[in-house]
């Protein structure tokens, strides 16, 4: 059950993930940091790795399922290659944080969670990032764009679209 | 070894984004090409990343020592000028200075409002030291804490000076730290384990963050001082993975304290052992309550479960364990050296000690300030934080992020402890201040935050789940004039039950804005209902949009920019709206340049 985004590729266990399983293996509570790894090397948990821990852990693959469904960090679809998470924080929702999210979607076309078309760019509310004086805050890529307003949003998208084409 | 000068870059999560890293680096640059002028002295200043400054307002912000030199809003393009005037020839560069543009620069913080009435216990040291160095934690009487404790106190006398301190957990809810780790220790002796907890929830607060960031060794410290009272070998910080940068420099803080023998077997050779790992969180804001944070230790869902039994005596893997906050832990240390009078001798007879705020939303000065328990609202607000910025008036301050409530100016004298909040039907709370002027609507807030709570429940148990979702309908149809008054009375009794009956702290806590803005802001409720009116013109189902023809030039503007096309008209001639069009996002009534646009 792949879906159709991730279909022509073969994801495989990479050394540094199997190397890794291998340190914690035999530790208690092993499994939220592997799949933390997972998600870091991959960018979410694709369906064929959770079948190989569940493999190697002996834990069922519903309970992975489980606990990845649980928490809001662990996702089951790749991003856009420019990853925009716009701050819904309680700082950043009083400053506009909300118009400024309505503006990506309208700009871009796709609902938060989503990706573009392309696979350029994908949206996420995030909860708060912890940069409150900045408020409202977005994060492209990892950059911080603090005290962003609606009318920056497309400038954003243009930034980031160009620096992909050099 | 000693240096002639210290700069200090703040390193902290909002400065960095405003580009301290590069500043860091123009100012190393800089100084060696110095060099030519004044030979040696790359030698003779040392710069430092420090942690958080707290003014993060004003960031990036940097320090020169020993004059005390403050420099605010610093670009990286200024490290030229800060070494070539001010390191080289010892003039002082103005307009980088606080309240320049008044034209009453401060050198120092001294006479800085924003410092005036602070007292730093939890972040003595951030802002101050390299978080990354071991040495400069020790320098300033780092770890003899611990070696105090292993030295010449039994567990017994650590938890008799923790108890006697009155210190009670900063994580929100207060319960006494001498007590919990009583508990603890009193069970019988075998496996135990000291969890921090690092989970940073509340959306809109970064208290924990500061401290892990600023100064990771007292975190550690106060873990391994807690073992040794509760008589646990193993410690876990449980982090939140969207903490990048405090989990690095807990990394860092970890293998140096390895290093020097601070942490492992036979510590400074008392025979104690202690080490601690990190466990990262996943984004469940339910795991900050202690036993979903168990769980999610041990790899499960993060479901919190029925107490009793507590934590302390069966907890993580059926074994004793204590759950502390990151700033009870950044306490310990302090109460050790210093001794329990004195930390009991700051603050109130409720509480004693310090607190750190996050004060964000409307106010001029954000950041993050640390003030003695029974300062009040008002001196946090308006002396530290300058006040509500645009001319706007206070509305309400809301403590303790989603489990807390809004209060009302009305109560903007009340000391701050645990007892006067709770008073006031909201909660400490883990340090979150959030503060609200006349433009927000308190419908709307009470919306934002149980939504969040809502999002967050785990569905375990059914008040919360299920009493959290139909208050929230209620909300939004308040929200969207469709609300009957009858529903009021409905919501109080939901918040009621959710109260008294939830399994744990976040469903318990989960109605506690509602229930406050309905204690205190019943008019807007009724508003709302009755008139279907919002005053702060929030509510977008209750606003409408119109164009005066007047005013109107027919500029095209507004059409333009109409993202509905619900704007009809043709160049200047005066436009109308189109009501059954029109989706009420104001962006028209921002953008006319004539006044031309009314909302009511």
């Amino acid at each position: 059950m792949s879906d159709s985004q991730n279909a022509n590729d073969i994801v495989q266990m990479t050394p540094v993930l199997q190397a890794f399983i291998d340190e914690w293996k035999d530790k208690q509570g092993n499994l939220i940091m592997i799949l933390h790894q997972v998600q870091e090397i991959y960018g979410y948990i694709p369906r064929e790795i959770a079948i190989e821990i569940s493999k190697q852990l002996h834990v069922s693959l519903a309970k992975i399922y489980g606990v990845v469904t649980f928490y809001n960090f662990f996702k089951l679809q790749k991003a856009g290659r420019n990853k925009i998470q716009v701050c819904m924080g309680t700082a950043c929702y009083l400053r506009g944080g909300e118009d400024i999210l309505l503006e990506f979607e309208k700009q871009l076309g796709v609902g938060v969670n989503a990706t573009t078309g392309d696979g350029a760019f994908s949206i996420e509310a995030v909860r708060c990032l912890g940069c409150c004086g900045l408020a409202p805050v977005v994060v492209i890529n990892g950059n911080v764009h603090g005290r962003a307003t609606t009318k920056q949003v497309a400038g954003l998208i243009a930034q980031y679209r160009k620096a992909e084409s050099v | 070894m000693a240096f002639k000068q210290y700069v200090l870059i703040c390193g902290g999560t909002a400065c960095n984004s405003g580009r301290a890293d590069e500043i860091a680096e123009e100012l190393k640059k800089e100084l060696v090409e110095a060099e030519l002028q004044v030979p040696g002295i790359s030698k003779d200043i040392q710069l430092i990343r420090t942690g958080c400054l707290g003014f993060c307002e004003k960031g990036p912000i940097v320090k020169v020592l020993p004059e005390n030199t403050f420099y605010v809003e610093v670009k990286p393009e200024d490290a030229k000028e800060i070494v070539n005037e001010h390191l080289v020839k010892g003039r002082v560069i103005d307009r980088l200075l606080y309240n320049h543009e008044q034209g009453k620069s401060l050198t120092g913080t001294v006479g800085i409002p924003f410092y005036q009435k602070q007292v730093r216990v939890v972040l003595r040291n951030c802002g101050f030291i390299d978080p990354e160095q071991i040495s400069d934690y020790i320098g300033r009487d780092g770890y003899a804490a611990i070696e105090k404790v292993l030295t010449s106190m039994k567990p017994e006398d650590v938890v008799d000076v923790i108890t006697k301190s009155g210190l009670r957990g900063r994580g929100g809810a207060g319960f006494p730290t001498g007590l919990k780790w009583k508990f603890a220790a009193s069970q019988p002796k075998g496996k135990k384990y000291m969890v921090c907890n690092a989970d940073e929830g509340d959306p809109g607060a970064y208290m924990n963050r500061s401290t892990l960031e600023g100064d990771p060794h007292a975190v550690l410290e106060g873990m391994m001082i807690a073992g040794y009272a509760i008589g646990a070998d193993q410690g876990y910080i449980y982090v939140r993975a969207e903490y990048p940068l405090a989990i690095q420099r807990l990394q860092v803080a970890i293998r140096q304290a390895r290093e020097l023998g601070l942490l492992g077997k036979d510590i400074l050779g008392t025979g104690f052992d202690f080490d601690i790992e990190l466990r990262l969180g996943a984004g469940a804001f339910v795991c900050g309550e202690e036993t979903a944070l168990l769980q999610s230790i041990e790899g499960e869902r993060g479901m919190p479960r029925p107490r009793p039994p507590f934590p302390a005596v069966k907890g993580l893997w059926q074994c004793p364990t204590v759950i502390n906050n990151v700033e009870t832990l950044a306490n310990i240390a302090n109460i050790i050296r210093n001794g329990w009078e004195w930390f009991a001798g700051i603050g109130t007879a409720d509480t004693h000690g310090t607190k750190v705020f996050a004060l964000t939303g409307k106010v001029c000065n954000s950041g993050l300030v640390e003030v003695p328990m029974g300062t009040t609202l008002r001196e946090i607000i308006y002396d530290i934080g300058g006040g509500i910025p645009d001319g706007h008036e206070l509305k309400a301050v809301q403590t303790g992020g989603p489990s807390g409530g809004m209060i009302p100016p009305d109560y903007l004298d009340t000391p701050i402890d645990y007892g006067s909040l709770a008073k006031l039907g909201s909660i400490m709370g883990s340090g979150g201040m959030i503060v609200m002027d006349d433009t927000d609507c308190i419908i709307d807030i009470a919306k934002f935050y149980l939504g969040f709570t809502v999002d967050e429940s785990c569905g375990k148990c059914m008040p919360c789940r299920i009493g959290g979702r139909k208050l929230l309908t209620y909300l939004n149809n308040i929200s969207e004039g469709k609300a009957k008054m009858g529903d009021l009375d409905s919501m109080k009794k939901i918040c009621d039950a959710m109260n008294r009956a939830s399994l744990c702290g976040l469903g318990q806590t989960a109605s506690n804005p509602v229930a406050s803005s309905m204690r205190y802001f019943m008019d807007e409720y009724v508003e709302h209902v009755k008139e279907k009116k919002c005053r702060a013109h929030k509510c977008r189902k209750l606003t409408s949009f119109s164009i005066i023809a007047d005013k109107c030039k027919g500029c095209t503007l507004c059409a333009k920019n109409c993202p509905a096309g619900a704007i009809i008209g043709t160049v200047r001639q005066p436009h109308s709206i189109d009501q059954d069009k029109c989706v009420k996002c104001g962006v028209c009534f921002t953008n006319c340049r004539f006044g031309a646009i009314v909302r009511s």
